[in-house]
């Protein structure tokens, strides 16, 4: 058959423009890389992890520092979260873990706040001190109640 | 018509139907055996791949960018209701990344190349082209059927992913540029809402599935059509028609087994 490379090179650019493209989706978009510096793991156990989700990201101030590698039922029925941050950062063991909410309706994610202690955290070490997550449902569910017994209370005043 | 009659015609239909499928199976068997065994007639696919795959392109990209631009402005004022405008890009990325990409470039080129692919076939057919290959004892499921099939397949998941990505920036065109939307909020929440294993790779296989469906369906009814000027054209038709339909059946099914 006769060489055609204008054809060829036609094609050629398409197939490379797609798997470009699928790179772009994948890596970029879909995330398959990011692990971010990745690399000292802690363990953090709370009461309630709420719609914590994996990949969840972990910041310090607002920064992002690592990312939820997984979420397990640990000893008590407490939830255990193993979380992977940089492992350039070197955290007072007095850090502190609690779970919250981006915005009223956002993901939830993990705010670190160091400590003053001069001992380091290394890697596999439980995070002391941890604050749950809000559970909008519970907090609204008390409310309502409260409000309840109040109008009860009004209602019967007024008989 | 008697009831015995009519008893006979859906028995008849039913023998039709199943031995229909019976030799669609065994076809898409020779064309996987083909594609498996040398030669492997590389040049053939090369050029297959231009015509289904190069050609489609721009018909691919500019739909792409127009159904990204519908769902931005669709997308924008059902989500500024609820006050969240800011997901934008979530929701255009997901639609078209695990639904609309895969589908409607499947419907597009089943339109564009699968009907183009399917009369080339049954033209050759009604000209004896295919009988004077089998005279040089040259295999038409190897050097005519086969290129054609696998060049659908390779281009169909390339074809998806570029509508994708046109979608995605028509969006951003018009969520973000008309709209005065926050761009980097665009790209965040599409980031955040979009995971590869269960959206980038899900949308992927569809489009391979696809591919398989539309090469296969236009290959068959080109390589089975009648040897009359009306086949050739019964042929184009139908594959655009069956294979318009078994998209969206066969994208239920894989939504089902493969979504959380």
């Amino acid at each position: 058959m006769r060489e055609e490379p204008r054809r060829d090179f036609w094609v050629g650019s398409f197939v490379l423009l797609g798997l470009v493209g699928i790179a772009y989706l994948s890596f970029s978009i879909g995330g398959v890389s990011y692990r971010g510096p990745g690399g000292l793991q802690l363990v953090a156990s709370f009461d309630e992890v709420g719609s914590l989700k994996n990949r969840a990201k972990v910041v310090i101030g607002g920064v992002k520092i690592g990312q939820v590698k997984a979420i397990q039922l640990g000893d008590n029925f407490r939830p255990r979260v193993v979380l992977d941050i940089d492992g350039r950062l070197a955290l007072p063991s007095d850090t502190s873990a609690s779970i919250l909410t981006a915005g009223v309706l956002g993901d939830q994610y993990i705010a670190l706040e160091p400590g003053g202690d001069s001992e380091v955290l290394k890697g596999g070490d439980s995070i002391q001190f941890t604050q749950s997550a809000v559970i909008l449902e519970r907090l609204i569910g008390k409310l309502v109640k409260n409000l309840g017994s109040g109008d009860s209370k009004k209602s019967g005043d007024s008989k | 018509m008697t009831p015995f009659g009519a008893v006979s015609a859906l028995g008849g239909w039913t023998v039709g139907a199943v031995r229909d499928l019976g030799r669609f199976s065994v076809f898409s068997a020779s064309v996987a055996d083909a594609g498996r065994r040398p030669p492997l007639r590389l040049r053939r696919l090369v050029a297959e791949v231009y015509d289904t795959g190069v050609l489609s392109l721009l018909i691919v990209c500019v739909s792409g960018f127009a159904v990204g631009m519908v769902l931005g402005l669709q997308g924008h004022n059902t989500l500024a209701r609820f006050g969240a405008d800011q997901q934008l890009g979530a929701v255009v990325g997901l639609a078209l990344i695990r639904e609309l990409g895969p589908v409607l470039t499947s419907l597009l080129v089943a339109g564009r190349a699968g009907s183009a692919m399917a009369a080339e076939i049954a033209t050759m057919v009604v000209t004896e082209q295919l009988d004077g290959l089998r005279m040089m004892s040259v295999d038409p499921l190897d050097f005519v059927v086969a290129p054609k099939a696998f060049a659908m397949i390779l281009s169909m998941p390339l074809l998806s992913t570029l509508f994708v990505l046109f979608g995605i920036l028509g969006g951003y065109v018009i969520g973000v540029v008309v709209l005065g939307g926050d761009g980097g909020a665009y790209m965040s929440t599409l980031e955040d809402a979009v995971e590869f294993s269960e959206d980038v790779l899900g949308g992927l296989i569809k489009g391979g599935v696809f591919g398989v469906l539309v090469g296969l369906i236009a290959t068959y009814r080109g390589f089975t059509a009648t040897p009359t000027s009306a086949g050739v054209s019964s042929a184009a038709t139908s594959t655009v028609v069956i294979a318009s339909v078994s998209t969206l059946i066969v994208d239920y099914f894989i939504t089902a087994l493969w979504g959380t």
